[in-house]
């Protein structure tokens, strides 16, 4: 019996679907249900993470579908469509255009609630103080009133159109002025500017920590590595709050004083800052790469009459080409999101410009700033759910790549193809 | 000859970019340091810490903000750690190694690990306040505003979703370094699985659990993201409970920094409370890696 005990839990033990119906038998009932209910709760309690990414997935989501309600999502997409089409005209036009292509279906639902809001406060709407007094409080169906008695477009496009649904027009323009009696949530000016932030932040941070990495792994003594490891570890656990203080304070003056540009905080000085901030990431991931590409490969290449750093350039570096993949991938990643920094050390203004040295403001950084002034309900609240899911969608689906692509490659090729 | 002396020469230069680049990144975090220290060195003291700010918070403590700090990691690590803990334990004691629920929790694990910090916020704000807050309120204080607004238990849940991550992959790593021949003889002798676990793998992965949540209340005392929204208030004039607003040491320092009249006669404090954060999740963090580095001696040896 003794021996056959020890049998059936070794083997459970490697073997968990076997498990409750091996203990049966030989342990008293009580232990059986503490570990039955145990393993029952570890189980549930480590589902916990997937139902945290579905419930984030949900809840963001969630917040931002209203911008698509009042038409429906397939409409929208027809809308953007159009816009995409006639793209260098919409400055001059813009609400008009995809107006017509949804007016047919759309007038029924908002139309009433336009009209009644108008009739309402039509009259009191004239003074600009008030409107813009009124903004912070009201509702959605108000703002819609706003708009449609002080803007002519409104009277062009017909009448069933009001507020949110010029707002969703907006979207892929340039100008984003979500505060105003005729707010405009134009988001291109935002993903632009995140986009040439992250790409200077890369463009610092990447070669800076691939290199290092590469001599931590390759070249650095004992030593060397023992001081710059936990060094670059420490980095990681700064707080962006304190790297966007010290680029605000410090890094910003030293740059303008260097290079002497005019607007002190821009996207190059935020963007090093994220590249500070992506550094540790960058690093830790590349060397984790490189220190996994088999000894053998190393050993091989000198043999083969290959220095050093031809062994590290031309065997390891390509050996470990995925892993650095994931590391740039991972590093776009929280530059992307990246808030605090942005706000404190870009400018935070929404300037469509390739210019480097000019102010800009990114996704996140406008989530971060203007929700906690926003109306709850309001359509400025739903868009800046709908930016939350954009850049939800963004860091999911780059890191989904790193895990699945990249690791699936890196194995190949350290295994040999 | 020449040939392998030009070799040697681009060796000895191209390794020196690399070190060149080491150096480099070394540099630039002495550099944070140094700056942040000087600057607020002459700010800390007894005072600085334990007293209020005043007038228009140019001048006085940040006491408040040190409390506020306190109490979100003690509330997000009593959420946190127990739950990454049980994580951890499923993944290396129950799940197997290949399978696609392991598989999926891990992928899971990861990818909460990389979403962006303000998103944790929104959700917080989406979640905690607009959905669980509001159906408390409906439900228990006849639809008056109580829980359905940011506060600190809010603030606290949230950060604790961001550090799980954090938590569960220190625990798994050291529950790895527990070595199977234990687990075999502790099965050997007539142990349930559970009581192996709860008598022989947790006691030997204390200090992994100990670095996870160091880790976790070091991140947590300095995300500022996911409590701009959730419960982070600008100033208040008293202590606060579970379901009042805080404030708390990064978001003081953002306040100062951007928002505040004057930045110039508040720079004093705005060093010396950055100075603090640091020295906090820098202690935490050298401690975090004294552990870690034993715990993989312990595992090599």
């Amino acid at each position: 019996m003794g021996r056959k005990k020890n049998k059936g839990k070794s083997s459970n033990y490697s073997d968990s679907e076997s498990h409750d119906s091996g203990l049966i038998d030989i342990t008293r009932k009580k232990f059986r249900l503490g570990d039955y209910v145990a393993e029952k709760v570890i189980k549930g309690v480590a589902f916990l993470s997937i139902t945290i990414i579905v419930l984030i997935f949900t809840f963001v989501f969630r917040e931002a579908f209203p911008i698509f309600n009042s038409s429906n999502g397939e409409k929208k997409e027809a809308a953007v469509q159009t816009v995409k089409d006639s793209q260098e005209t919409y400055g001059s036009v813009t609400d008009q255009t995809p107006v017509a292509q949804t007016q047919e279906t759309y007038g029924s639902v908002v139309d009433t609630s336009a009209k009644e809001g108008v009739q309402e406060t039509y009259g009191e709407v004239t003074d600009k103080q008030q409107v813009q007094e009124q903004y912070g409080v009201q509702t959605s169906q108000d703002q819609d009133t706003i708009s449609a008695s002080k803007s002519t477009y409104t009277v062009n496009a017909g009448s069933g159109t009001d507020d949110n649904r010029s707002a969703i027009k907006t979207l892929i323009t340039k100008d984003w002025v979500p505060v105003s009696d005729k707010p405009r949530y134009g988001i291109l000016a935002l993903i632009i500017g995140t986009f040439k932030i992250t790409l200077i932040s890369m463009l610092f941070a990447a070669p800076l920590a691939i290199l290092a990495a590469l001599y931590t792994a390759v070249f650095a003594t004992k030593k060397m590595k023992e001081i710059i490891k936990p060094t670059i570890e420490l980095l990681a656990g700064f707080p962006s709050v304190v790297i966007g203080f010290f680029a605000l304070m410090v890094l910003a003056t030293f740059l303008q004083n260097f290079f002497h540009y005019e607007t002190r905080l821009n996207s190059f000085v935020g963007g090093i800052a994220m590249g500070i901030a992506a550094i540790p990431i960058i690093f830790t991931i590349t060397e984790d790469a490189l220190t996994a590409v088999p000894k053998s490969f190393y050993e091989a290449s000198l043999a083969l009459g290959a220095s050093k750093w031809q062994t590290a350039f031309f065997v390891i570096l390509p050996a470990a080409t995925p892993g650095i993949f994931a590391a740039i991938l991972l590093g776009i990643g929280r530059v992307f999101g990246e808030t605090m920094i942005a706000l404190m050390a870009t400018g935070n203004a929404a300037l469509m410009t390739l210019n480097p040295f000019d102010s800009v403001r990114t996704l996140a950084a406008t989530i971060g700033a203007e929700m906690a002034e926003v109306v709850f309900g309001d359509t400025h609240y739903n868009v800046l759910f709908l930016i939350g899911s954009m850049l939800f969608i963004f860091t999911f689906v780059i890191n989904a790549i790193a895990e699945f692509y990249v690791k699936g490659k890196l194995m190949k090729r350290i295994q040999g193809k | 000859m020449i040939n392998s002396l030009r070799k040697n020469i681009k060796g000895i230069v191209i390794e020196g970019i690399t070190l060149f680049s080491a150096i480099l990144i070394v540099t630039i975090v002495v550099v944070m340091l140094t700056v942040i220290f000087i600057g607020g060195k002459d700010q800390l003291s007894w005072e600085f810490l334990t007293s209020f700010p005043t007038d228009g918070m140019t001048k006085g403590g940040i006491f408040p903000a040190l409390y506020g700090t306190a109490l979100l990691v003690i509330i997000m690590s009593i959420a946190a750690v127990p739950f990454g803990t049980i994580t951890a334990i499923y993944l290396t004691e129950y799940a197997k190694e290949n399978s696609i629920i392991a598989k999926t929790i891990r992928f899971a694990v990861r990818t909460l690990a990389v979403i962006p910090s303000i998103i944790y916020g929104l959700f917080g704000l989406g979640f905690f306040i607009k959905f669980v807050g509001t159906h408390i309120d409906g439900a228990f204080f006849g639809g008056e505003l109580k829980w359905g607004q940011p506060n600190l238990l809010w603030a606290s849940l949230t950060m604790a979703l961001l550090t799980l991550p954090v938590v569960i992959v220190s625990v798994e790593e050291a529950l790895k370094t527990v070595p199977q021949e234990l687990r075999a003889a502790s099965l050997a002798l007539g142990a349930t699985k559970w009581q192996t676990i709860w008598k022989v793998v947790l006691p030997g992965s204390l200090s992994g659990i100990m670095t996870g949540t160091i880790l976790a209340v070091s991140r947590g005392a300095g995300e500022v993201a996911p409590i701009l929204f959730t419960g982070a208030a600008y100033y208040l004039a008293t202590l606060p409970g579970l379901g009042d607003q805080f404030m708390v040491l990064g978001y003081h320092i953002y306040v100062l920094t951007t928002q505040s009249a004057n930045v110039d006669q508040t720079l004093p404090i705005q060093f010396g409370t950055t100075c603090v954060l640091l020295l906090l999740t820098f202690t935490l963090n050298m401690s975090a890696v004294i552990l870690r580095y034993r715990i993989r001696k312990k595992k090599n040896s």
